[in-house]
């Protein structure tokens, strides 16, 4: 089943920790804000992106199913 | 399973059993009544009233229905039997596991030689928050924070976005001087002093002196000198919670220990503030007070349970351990395990402006990394703690990124 990675913007503060679980998934670059590399990661990378999910700081990023 | 200690290390620990397929009751038992609540905001949006308490709740309320656990909260444990493996709790009840999670935090240190006044505060829970924002909103005409540590600096940084005067105490030279060296403490006593905190260093608290009405209203130091307060902040960091564990027969020491799984005893594991274990990426005993610790080892301690109970052997538990703090509006951020007398260098960025990366090498390799405003970099370089890369590589990668 796909899922897209959804992240609140609003409340992001670039700590970065996602880009740390999940490389592949997230960015953060120079002018400290995230990038989503990829929206819709192949199902590979759900351990990640759910790692990334429990381990944001902020709570800022879920999973959406399908 | 049971788990005591019901905030961060002890709900992720819960929430990785349901992750992993457990389908057993889970029992959660907590000294707080409040349902889980996150504590990096007590320092931060509480203190400033950007939040209501509400928005601290680590899970939405039909999240936490879905993962069925059982509660116990407003109770304290007050005995565990190993080879049971049950908890007594302070309300006479006995629970049994098939595995027990032991994560019951740590609780703040205090000034010892300290009479109870009012105006004190140290700061952990959400009650000590409301009350800590309650006192700033009446205006107190002077907030001492004794501890230059990043609860303190946290405290110090709203109360002067709160408009009040603030006196910052630290025993060391410098802010973090055992963690970060004297150059980079220094650095953080400029952020401090550049928003019109005044810093008293090297100063030691002897006692706190209150008046007729039992309230504080004067800091006295161990060289006689004494300074106003009408309101007190202590963060003189954190003592873990295993009073309740002596005579157990576990090994405490600053600490539950455990082996490098996170398995203090068969079928126990320990998570968050309250573990001690070796960490092998750094060769050292360590104990991990930040929230991000309390994410992955409550994790890697419920599957060490799922292991143990499937008769597999644990993963060693190796992270790089890595927290922020928000400080007015520096984002600071500390990976890896530093010491005062560790190498550092600037990779990227300008002290001056507070907008840097340094890294930290010892023994040939890089340890650590601290960013003010620069979480790529300190991203960048946590990885290559975690794989174990020399000092050179390190100063190669810092050569190519800049």
């Amino acid at each position: 089943m796909s899922y897209r990675v959804v992240v609140n913007f609003d409340l992001c503060e670039s700590n970065a920790v996602c880009m740390q679980v999940a490389p592949e998934v997230f960015e953060v670059r120079d002018d400290d804000f995230l990038y989503i590399l990829d929206e819709t990661p192949a199902e590979e990378l759900r351990a990640k992106v759910t790692e990334a999910v429990q381990r944001c700081p902020k709570q800022a990023i879920a999973i959406a199913e399908g | 399973m049971l788990i005591v200690g019901a905030s961060l290390a002890g709900m992720r620990a819960a929430e990785t059993l349901r992750l992993e397929g457990f389908e057993g009751s889970i029992t959660m038992v907590g000294d707080e009544p409040e349902p889980p609540y996150d504590r990096p905001p007590l320092s931060k949006e509480i203190l400033s009233g950007e939040w209501q308490a509400d928005r601290t709740a680590l899970y939405r309320p039909e999240a936490l229905e879905a993962l069925e656990l059982t509660w116990r909260l407003g109770v304290r444990a007050v005995g565990l039997d190993i080879a049971g493996r049950s908890v007594a709790l302070d309300d006479g009840e006995v629970l049994r596991g098939d595995g027990v999670v032991l994560a019951t935090g740590a609780r703040p240190r205090t000034l010892r030689n300290a009479e109870p006044l009012d105006g004190v505060y140290t700061l952990r829970s959400l009650t000590d928050a409301l009350a800590i924002r309650e006192e700033f909103l009446a205006q107190p005409s002077r907030v001492v924070v004794v501890g230059a540590g990043f609860i303190g600096a946290e405290v110090a940084a709203v109360a002067r976005e709160q408009g009040l005067s603030v006196t910052m105490v630290e025993i060391a030279e410098v802010p973090l001087q055992r963690v970060l060296g004297a150059e980079m403490g220094a650095v953080c006593a400029e952020v401090h002093s550049d928003h019109g905190v005044d810093l008293l260093m090297g100063a030691a608290v002897g006692s706190l002196v209150g008046g007729d009405d039992g309230r504080v209203h004067q800091v006295v130091f161990s060289d006689g000198s004494r300074l106003e307060a009408d309101m007190v902040v202590v963060g003189i960091g954190v003592v873990p919670n295993t009073e309740w564990l002596e005579g157990s027969g576990l090994r405490l020491g600053d600490g539950v220990v455990c082996d490098e799984t996170c398995l203090a005893a068969p079928g126990i594991v320990a998570a968050g503030d309250v573990a001690r274990w070796p960490n092998k990426l750094f060769a050292d005993s360590m104990r991990v007070e930040h929230w991000d610790n309390a994410v992955e080892q409550g994790s890697a301690a419920a599957r060490r349970l799922l292991a143990g109970a499937a008769g597999c052997a644990g993963a060693s538990y190796t992270p790089v351990p890595w927290f922020w703090s928000d400080q007015y509006d520096r984002k600071i951020q500390l990976a890896g395990r530093t010491r005062e007398d560790d190498e550092v260098k600037v990779v990227t960025g300008s002290v001056d402006e507070r907008r840097f990366a340094a890294i930290y090498g010892r023994a040939g390799r890089i340890v650590g990394v601290l960013g003010f405003n620069r979480p790529r970099h300190v991203m960048l370089y946590r990885r290559l703690i975690a794989s174990a890369a020399s000092w050179e590589e390190a100063l190669a990668v810092a050569e190519g990124d800049g």
